[in-house]
């Protein structure tokens, strides 16, 4: 009876966006009178900040800092219709709604420094820190600030656009099953180091080595949260969750979180996380949508892992110390 | 987090200004001050508490309900069964023409899964509610059940649900969703090795820390302002307003900052009903799910069964996949028949593989309807395909990592759903994993590219 | 339902309250009060998000009943920022990007400060312990644990 180590790997994609397309979203843009801009959405931030990284995608597109951006969202009454936030669509699909809006956006208030400068709209460029200059002479500049108020008080034009994005549905062709399930796919290898104790079936994952590749890192900070976060939940699929330990027993099924079990904060493996970069050329600024995908090669790599270790293939999720003590006990009786 | 960008350098355009920077998230002040506001956050004096009386049985026919004690419990309001719902039966993604309309708001004739809603009771306290409910009597003549799909799939097994008529969604392409590329059978015959493995998972709970919930306030012009922790807006707003047959225009919903969601609150479940009781009180009413309900009652993530046969040569190739998928749906749709289609195009997994036949079922069986989670379709997916991977890798004595290098698709590779494959990036995952993890492969995986070169 | 009267300090200040004969603390300070810092995730004593101090200790307030609670200390992590000055459990959670949905945030907050109160110096495993009965499904708790290791190092930097 000892602790044996194993090492494990597993290689995934995933598609982003809603299966076979047909899964719109808007976003309406526009300014305050002193140059604030209010993106009007109906979508749901569940915590994986779709709110800043909306305000970031819209400060870009726009040229302005991302505090003068302010996400307005999820009212029926005002926010224009979005599908929702699931199937890793939000970044993707509401991203590229905002830039369409932030798009026409700039292209009114541009117009209005032009004739605010005295110069053609398409001479002009914005620095990024709340000014538009001539390019090429930055010192012929105004200020979004004062661009906003002239739009408003002396021009009467409303700097606002209006963005749609929606990936045409796609319907399987019933015998071959050729279709479009999505645009673009995010990449993700782990590998998984765990240790067995091959007496109490116990597995503890040592070390996950995630590497992922999402398009785009819009804010890696937050990008940083939804790996390590969704890893975590990995490896929780592959050792802890069921709602039905004995499936398609209805029994013993965890009501609370004292029986639904999940890795505690003293559970943890040691986590590494590197992000490739390779643009989707649908994407806001090349990214997909890696949010589902961060839990997904960890289970398999895990698995792996296990039978490197004791040499037995647990092929039923979660895998379980009974489910381990089971199949080395018929490794033995087999030997 | 690092970023490893000599991968692909030549095709990202630099010199953004807010974009690829870890600005600090603007909603972390309200979440660390306990200022963020979730739907629950807000005091509305007069709240009412909606509560459901459940089926204790898997499979049952309604033959009467006795609500009289349950209405006399003090502080009860209301009680609400299937004869309040203008629109009782359902689907939600009828929206998406995904039909039949197959499922209960509350249970009419019978009930197909031991918690299904029977009886809403209403009552200006979660206490009284809760008393009530308990007082409401069900008379049941219980039913055979069927919890296997492989039973649920056999002749003669009982019919989890009318509305289909068998124990399995019926596609346009038949009984499962259809992939057909290459000639698979020509491709077994070409291989050196066979393997055909079965994997299995059990139902995975989203458990948000926040319950699934919405507080409904009568806005006295009949208009109805519903705070809710929903994922999708207009998915809760359109189908709330179909089992209602109230306009849309009547409906007002707020929310967008959910206290997680995973995929659990797609489902539109609590809003409805709450909407209903608060029209028909004139009140504003709270339905909240207890844990309980949370981790029992709300759509797990669907068990799956996958089956995949694989024929690989003695060089790795691998040369023909069939994959055979079931998910169980439970007792409805909700967005399974979504879900256990997006497998099809899914099974190939990110690798080139010339021969490909997939099937992929949903399945009703007698348990709390599955629904949507992080992952949906693919998951469970991914974890049996890699572990097929590895155990092909080793029947033919190769190093895993090496293996997943030879078959990983690459730009231009046609895929067995006919699409053209473009922006791969598996062998830069594989190659930097490698490295990071000091797992060496031969060096000609390392001048792979996925772009085709090398 | 008989009322009872219940007063104690909340973050500081006299609050004077009937509840009916039963009601949990968190419903008291939900729902009477309006402090809505402290969440409920469960009613039962199992996900922490309702964690408050009680005269210098950590409880569950949905498994306080509110009318044991006269002549206490309430502390919640909506009292926990004096004047707008963020505490440096605050303030680290921030710099750390320790929340993700935030539910279980000011639990968590609660927890950590209820550590740092007695042991200023804490070994991770400490920390560990400390947040061993709040539930986050969305971190994966690294982040936390960091946060709260920075907070009692006193060096949190704003990460620029």
């Amino acid at each position: 009876m000892a602790i044996r180590r194993g090492r494990g790997v597993a290689a995934v994609n995933y598609p982003t966006g809603m299966n076979l397309g047909g899964d719109p979203s808007q976003a309406l843009v526009h300014s305050t009178p002193t140059g604030n801009f209010m993106v009007t959405l109906s979508s749901v931030d569940l915590g994986q900040g779709l709110k800043q990284v909306m305000a970031q995608i819209c400060a870009e597109t726009i040229g302005v800092p991302t505090e003068r951006v302010i996400i307005d969202t999820a009212d029926t009454d005002t926010g224009p219709h979005c599908m929702g936030t699931f199937a890793s669509r939000g970044t993707h699909r509401i991203g590229n709604a905002i830039i369409q809006a932030a798009r026409e956006a700039r292209h009114v208030m541009l117009e209005v420094a032009a004739e605010a400068l005295e110069v053609n709209a398409t001479d002009l460029d914005t620095d990024g820190e709340g000014n538009i200059h001539v390019k090429g002479a930055p010192q012929r500049s105004i200020s979004i600030f004062d661009t906003a108020l002239t739009a408003h008080f002396k021009l009467g034009l409303s700097i606002s656009g209006r963005g749609m994005f929606l990936v045409p549905r796609s319907y399987p062709e019933t015998e071959t099953g050729a279709m479009k399930p999505s645009t673009c796919y995010a990449h993700a290898c782990t590998v998984a180091d765990v240790e067995v104790d091959d007496e109490t079936g116990e597995v503890t994952v040592t070390s996950v080595k995630n590497v992922f590749e999402i398009g785009r890192a819009l804010n890696p900070r937050m990008v940083e949260q939804q790996l390590v976060g969704g890893s975590w939940m990995g490896i929780s699929h592959a050792l802890y969750e069921t709602t039905e330990p004995y499936y398609p027993s209805r029994e013993h099924g965890g009501t609370d979180f004292n029986e639904y079990l999940t890795p505690g904060p003293g559970d943890l493996a040691e986590t590494e996380t590197i992000v490739l970069e390779r643009p989707a050329t649908d994407g806001p600024y090349g990214a997909k949508g890696p949010g589902e995908m961060a839990a997904n090669p960890q289970i398999p790599a895990i698995a792996n892992a296990i039978f490197d270790a004791v040499g037995v293939r647990v092929d039923t999720l979660p895998i379980t110390p009974e489910r381990i003590l089971r199949a080395l006990k018929q490794q033995r009786a087999a030997h | 987090m690092k970023l490893a960008k000599d991968y692909f350098a030549d095709e990202r355009a630099d010199g953004l200004h807010e974009i690829g920077r870890g600005l600090p998230r603007a909603d972390l002040p309200g979440h660390v001050t306990g200022k963020t506001k979730y739907f629950a956050d807000r005091s509305i004096p007069g709240m009412l508490h909606l509560k459901m009386v459940r089926s204790p049985h898997h499979h049952a026919r309604i033959r009467g309900i006795d609500t009289s004690e349950a209405e006399k419990h003090p502080g009860v309001v209301k009680i609400l069964t299937a004869r309040d719902v203008p629109h009782n039966v359902y689907t939600i993604l009828i929206l998406i023409q995904i039909g039949p309309e197959d499922e209960q708001v509350l249970a009419e004739d019978k009930v197909r899964w031991k918690g299904e809603a029977v009886v809403a009771v209403v009552a200006d306290s979660e206490r009284a509610a809760n008393e009530a409910a308990a007082k409401v009597k069900v008379d049941y003549e219980v039913l055979p059940a069927v919890f296997d799909m492989d039973e649920a799939l056999k002749p003669g097994a009982p019919v989890v649900n009318e509305y289909h008529g068998q124990n399995y969604y019926l596609y346009d392409s038949g009984e499962c969703r259809k992939v057909r590329f290459g000639d698979v059978e020509a491709g077994f015959a070409e291989a050196d090795f066979i393997l055909e493995e079965t994997y299995r998972s059990s139902p995975i709970e989203h458990a948000p820390a926040e319950t699934t919930g919405c507080v409904v306030v009568p806005e006295g012009n009949d208009r109805f302002t519903c705070y809710t922790n929903t994922q999708a807006m207009f998915f809760t707003l359109d189908n709330t307003s179909i089992i209602l047959q109230m306009p849309g225009h009547q409906l007002h919903l707020v929310g967008g900052t959910v206290g997680g969601g995973f995929g659990g609150k797609v489902d539109v479940i609590v809003e409805p009903i709450a909407i209903l009781a608060a029209k028909l009180t004139g009140r504003p009413v709270s339905f909240v799910y207890s844990r309980y309900e949370e981790m029992q009652i709300s759509s797990p993530r669907a068990a799956e069964k996958i089956v995949i046969k694989d024929g690989v040569t003695k060089d790795g190739r691998l040369v023909a996949r069939k994959v055979t998928g079931y998910t169980d749906a439970g007792a409805y749709s909700r967005h399974s028949p979504y879900g256990a289609q997006k497998g099809a195009a899914h099974y190939p997994g990110p690798y080139t593989v010339p021969n490909v036949w997939i099937d992929t079922y949903c399945v009703y069986t007698n348990r709390t309807p599955s629904s949507a989670m992080r992952g949906f379709g693919v998951t469970i997916a991914d974890f049996a395909l890699e572990v097929q991977m590895d155990k092909l890798a080793r029947l033919i004595a190769m190093d895993p990592l090496e293996f997943r290098f030879i078959n990983a698709y690459r730009d231009g590779d046609m895929k067995a759903h006919r699409q053209v494959t473009e922006g791969a990036a598996l062998i830069e995952c594989m190659q930097e994993a490698s490295r990071a993890a000091s797992w060496p492969v031969a060096k000609r995986f390392y001048d792979m590219s996925s772009r085709g070169e090398g | 339902m008989p009322k009872v009267p219940v007063q104690f300090a909340l973050n500081g200040e006299e609050k004077a309250e009937f509840v009916e004969s039963g009601t949990s603390l968190l419903t008291l300070l939900r729902d009477k009060i309006g402090d809505t810092s402290p969440k409920g995730g469960c009613h039962q004593g199992t996900c922490g998000a309702c964690s408050v101090i009680i005269d210098g200790e950590l409880k569950l307030s949905c498994l306080v009943l509110a009318e044991t609670c006269g002549n206490a200390s309430v502390q919640t992590t909506g009292g926990l920022a004096a004047d707008g000055v963020l505490h440096p459990l605050q303030r680290a959670f921030l710099d750390h990007f320790a929340a993700q949905c935030g539910f279980c945030t000011p639990g968590m907050i609660m927890a950590a400060k209820a550590l740092l109160d007695r042991n200023p110096d804490p070994t991770r495993e400490d920390v560990v312990e400390a947040i061993s009965g709040n539930i986050c499904r969305c971190t994966g708790y690294e982040p936390i644990i960091q946060a709260v290791m920075a907070a009692a190092q006193g060096n949190s930097q704003r990460v620029a």
